[in-house]
C-alpha cells in the first residue's frame, strides 16, 4: 500500500468519524448530566431527514441545518420531558425515540416527496461543499506533490465545514466541561444531584440544558450525514451510527479527548470495511468485512467488561432525581 | 401506589396509553391526507374479516408472544433485555443447524429439536451479557445492544460464507428438508375438513408453541420458587440478597430464560415460514417485544393480548401499504408511541388518573 492510498483511507476515516464524533459528544453532555440517551440514533436520523428535506425544497443548506437541529431538539424535548420532568425510564424513552424517528422520517418523506422514503438528491447549494484549505493542491495534481503536501491536501484539506466544526467541538467540550462553572455543575449533577440541589442550583434546569446541547449536536451530526457525507436522505441512513457513537462514548470513558480518539478509531474501521482491497494488500490475507463491522461493538463489550481498564459511568446516570419529600 | 385500585392500574393505564397513541396516529394519517376511519376499516377488513388475514396476524402474533415474554421475564428481575433481536438471530442459526444437519423423520420431532437449538443459541447470546452484568458489572442494556450488532455480523458471516449453498447468490442457507416443514394453519384446516381456509398464510403450528410458552412463563413466575426469587430480586435487590437469593444466579437464569424465549421466535419465522435461514428474518420483532411487554404489563395474558394487537397492526399496516399511500412505517410510529406512553410517559397518564380516583374516594 502506498502513502497516497493510506492517506485516502485516513481521509475517509475522518469523514466517517465526524457524525460519530458529534453524536458521541452529544451523548457525553447528556450522560455526564445523568441522563442516559440511547436515542442518539433516532435524533440523528430525524435531523438527517429534515435537513435534507428543507435543503432540497429551499435550496439552502443553512436552512437545512437549522431544520435538522430543530428536529433533533424536538426529540430531545420529548426525552427531557419523559426522563426529567416525568421521571420515566430513560432507556425506554430512548428506544421510543429511535422508533419514532425511524417511522416518522419514512412516513413524512413518502408524503412530501413520494420517492419511497428518500428526499430528492441535493444539488450544490443544498449541500455543504468541501472546503479547500489555502495552498492545497487539487486532486488531479496530488500524485506529483511531496508527502507533506499530500498529507495536507488529501487529509487535512477538502472536507466540508462540519468536519472542522466537529473537530473544534472536542476542545470546546473539554473547556466547557472542565473549565467553566456550568461544566462543573453539569458533571456534578450526573454524579450527585442531591448535592447540587442542596447548593441551590436547579437540577432540572441543568439536565434540560444538557439534553438540549445533546439535541443540537445530534442535529448537526444528522445534517452532516444528509447534506455533506451524502447528498440527500435515504431511509434508515443513520445505520446504527448512534449506537457506535454510544459505544465510542463508553470506550472513551465519558471523556472528550478520548471520544475523539475512539471515534477516529471506529471511523477508521468503517473506512477499512469499505476498502477490503487495501487490507488485503497491507496484510497479505483477506480480513472478513463482517469482523470489521462488528469490531467496534466487540471492543466496547471488552472495555465494558473491565478487561482493559474499567469504564465507570456517571454515578447518577439513568436515575430520575426526586427531591426528598 | 395504593391510590388506584389494581384493575385501574392494570387495565386503564395501558388502555388510555393506547388510546392516546391511536389518536396521535389518526392525526398523522389525517396530515398525510388519508382518512383514519377508512384506514381502520381497511385494517379490520384485511385482518379480521378474512381467514388469510387471521393467518398473517397470528403469524406475527407468534413472534411477538415469544419476544414479549422474553422482555417480560427479564423485566420481572428488573433487567432490561434490549437484545431480543440479536438473540432471535442466533436462535435462527440454531434452528438452521438443527434442521439442516440432523435427518429428522417427522416435523413433530424436528420442532422439538429446533426448539432446543433455538433456545440454546438464544440462551447463550443472552447469557454472555448476563454474565458480564452479574460478574463484571457492565450495564446489561449497553451490552445487549452491542450483542444485537454482533449477532447481525455473525449471521451475515455464516450466510455469505459457510452456510450458503455453493453457486447460490442469495445470503441464505439451503432449503430445509421437507420432513422439517411445519404444518401451516392452511394444512391443519384442511385436515379438519375446512378447505380454502387460511390460504397461503404463514401462520403455523408454532403459534401453539407460543401459547404453551405463555402458560409455562406464567407458571414459572408465579408458581415456582425460582419465579418468586426472580420477582423478589426485581422488587429489591438488597432485600433479595438479605433473604439469601444470589443475585448472580438470578441475573443469569432470568436472562437465559429470556434469551431462550427470544431465540424460539426463530422457529416460527425460519422453520415455519421461510423454511431456510435468511438475513433480517427478525424484522425488528425483538424490539416489538419491548412494546408488547410494556403494554402487557409483563404478564403472560397481557403479553398475549398485546401481541395480538401488534399482530393486527402489522398485518393491517401491510394492507394499508398495499391499498393506500400510508407506508408500512406508520406501524413503527404507533409502536414508538405505545412504548413512549406505556413505558416512559406513564406518569403523564397515571397522575391524572390517580387524582381522579383520590377525588372519587373523598367524594364517596
Amino acid at each position: 500500500m502506498d502513502f497516497l492510498t493510506l492517506l485516502q483511507v485516513l481521509d475517509s476515516s475522518l469523514r466517517l468519524a465526524t457524525p460519530l464524533l458529534l453524536a458521541c459528544l452529544a451523548g457525553l453532555f447528556s450522560e455526564r448530566a445523568g441522563i442516559f440517551d440511547i436515542g442518539l440514533e433516532g435524533k440523528m436520523l430525524a435531523a438527517a431527514f429534515l435537513s435534507a428535506a428543507i435543503a432540497a425544497t429551499t435550496g439552502s443548506v443553512w436552512l437545512g441545518l437549522l431544520a435538522g437541529v430543530g428536529a433533533s431538539l424536538l426529540l430531545s424535548a420529548i426525552h427531557g420531558l419523559a426522563s426529567i420532568t416525568l421521571r420515566g425510564d430513560q432507556i425506554i424513552s430512548g428506544v421510543a425515540i429511535n422508533f419514532l424517528a425511524a417511522g416518522l422520517t419514512v412516513v413524512i418523506s413518502q408524503d412530501w416527496f413520494g420517492q419511497g422514503g428518500r428526499t430528492p438528491p441535493l444539488l450544490s447549494g443544498g449541500r455543504f461543499e468541501p472546503l479547500s484549505l489555502p495552498g492545497a493542491v487539487p486532486a488531479k495534481e496530488i500524485s506529483q506533490a511531496g508527502p507533506f503536501m499530500q498529507l495536507y491536501s488529501e487529509l487535512l484539506s477538502g472536507h466540508s465545514l462540519l468536519v472542522y466544526v466537529a473537530l473544534l467541538m472536542v476542545p470546546l467540550t473539554w473547556f466547557v466541561l472542565y473549565k467553566t462553572r456550568f461544566g462543573l455543575r453539569l458533571r456534578a449533577v450526573g454524579e450527585n444531584p442531591a448535592a447540587v440541589d442542596t447548593a441551590g442550583i436547579s437540577v432540572v434546569g441543568l439536565r434540560y440544558a444538557a439534553v438540549g446541547i445533546c439535541g443540537v449536536l445530534c442535529g448537526i451530526a444528522g445534517a452532516y450525514m444528509a447534506t455533506a457525507l451524502q447528498a440527500g436522505f435515504v431511509k434508515d441512513m443513520s445505520a446504527g451510527r448512534g449506537f457506535i457513537a454510544l459505544a465510542a462514548l463508553i470506550f472513551a470513558k465519558w471523556r472528550p479527548w478520548y471520544a475523539l480518539y475512539a471515534c477516529l478509531l471506529f471511523g477508521f474501521l468503517q473506512a477499512l470495511a469499505l476498502r477490503p482491497d487495501v487490507i488485503e494488500g497491507a496484510l497479505g490475507f483477506k480480513v472478513n468485512v463482517q469482523l470489521l463491522d462488528v469490531l467496534p461493538y466487540i471492543l466496547t463489550v471488552i472495555i465494558l467488561a473491565g478487561f482493559v481498564g474499567k469504564a465507570i459511568p456517571p454515578r447518577a446516570g439513568g436515575e430520575p432525581y426526586v427531591k426528598e419529600r | 401506589m395504593g391510590v388506584m385500585p389494581k384493575w385501574a392500574d392494570v387495565v386503564l393505564v395501558p388502555l388510555i396509553s393506547l388510546i392516546i397513541a391511536a389518536l396521535l396516529s389518526a392525526l398523522l394519517i389525517l396530515a398525510i391526507g388519508e382518512s383514519p376511519v377508512a384506514a381502520l376499516k381497511l385494517m379490520i377488513e384485511g385482518t379480521l374479516l378474512r381467514s388469510s388475514g387471521w393467518g398473517y396476524m397470528l403469524y406475527y402474533t407468534t413472534n411477538f408472544i415469544f419476544t414479549g415474554l422474553a422482555v417480560s421475564v427479564a423485566f420481572h428481575a428488573a433487567l432490561f433485555n434490549i437484545g431480543g433481536e440479536g438473540q432471535a438471530m442466533m436462535g435462527g442459526l440454531g434452528v438452521a443447524l438443527v434442521c439442516l444437519f440432523i435427518p429428522w423423520p417427522h416435523w413433530s420431532f424436528a420442532i422439538i429439536g429446533a426448539s432446543l437449538g433455538a433456545a440454546f443459541f438464544g440462551m447463550i447470546w443472552a447469557g454472555l451479557p448476563a454474565y458480564l452484568q452479574a460478574k463484571r458489572g457492565s450495564h446489561i442494556v449497553i451490552t445487549t445492544i452491542m450483542f444485537n450488532f454482533i449477532a447481525a455480523g455473525v449471521l451475515n458471516f455464516f450466510l455469505v460464507g459457510a452456510l450458503k449453498p455453493k453457486g447460490s447468490m442469495d445470503p441464505a442457507t439451503a432449503n430445509f428438508p421437507a420432513a422439517t416443514h411445519l404444518p401451516t394453519f392452511e394444512d391443519m384446516a384442511g385436515l379438519l375438513g375446512f378447505e380454502k381456509m387460511f390460504r397461503a398464510a404463514p401462520a403455523n403450528v408454532s403459534f401453539f408453541l407460543a401459547l404453551v410458552a405463555c402458560v409455562l412463563v406464567w407458571f414459572l413466575i408465579w408458581r415456582t420458587p425460582l419465579g418468586y426469587e426472580i420477582r423478589a430480586m426485581g422488587k429489591s435487590e438488597p432485600a433479595a440478597r438479605y433473604a439469601g437469593i444470589g443475585s448472580v444466579k438470578i441475573i443469569m437464569v432470568a436472562m437465559m430464560i429470556s434469551g431462550a424465549l427470544s431465540g424460539m421466535m426463530a422457529i416460527n419465522t425460519t422453520q415455519g415460514e421461510s423454511e431456510r435461514l435468511i438475513l433480517n428474518f427478525t424484522e425488528g420483532a425483538g424490539f416489538i417485544g419491548i412494546a408488547v411487554a410494556l403494554m402487557g404489563r409483563s404478564h403472560p395474558l397481557g403479553v398475549f393480548l398485546a401481541a395480538l394487537l401488534f399482530g393486527f397492526l402489522y398485518q393491517g399496516g401491510a394492507e394499508l401499504a398495499l391499498w393506500t399511500k400510508i407506508p408500512r412505517e406508520l406501524i413503527v410510529v404507533i409502536q414508538a408511541l405505545v412504548i413512549l406512553f406505556t413505558g416512559a410517559l406513564t406518569l403523564m397518564v397515571r397522575r391524572p388518573l390517580e387524582r381522579l380516583f383520590l377525588s372519587l374516594r373523598r367524594g364517596g
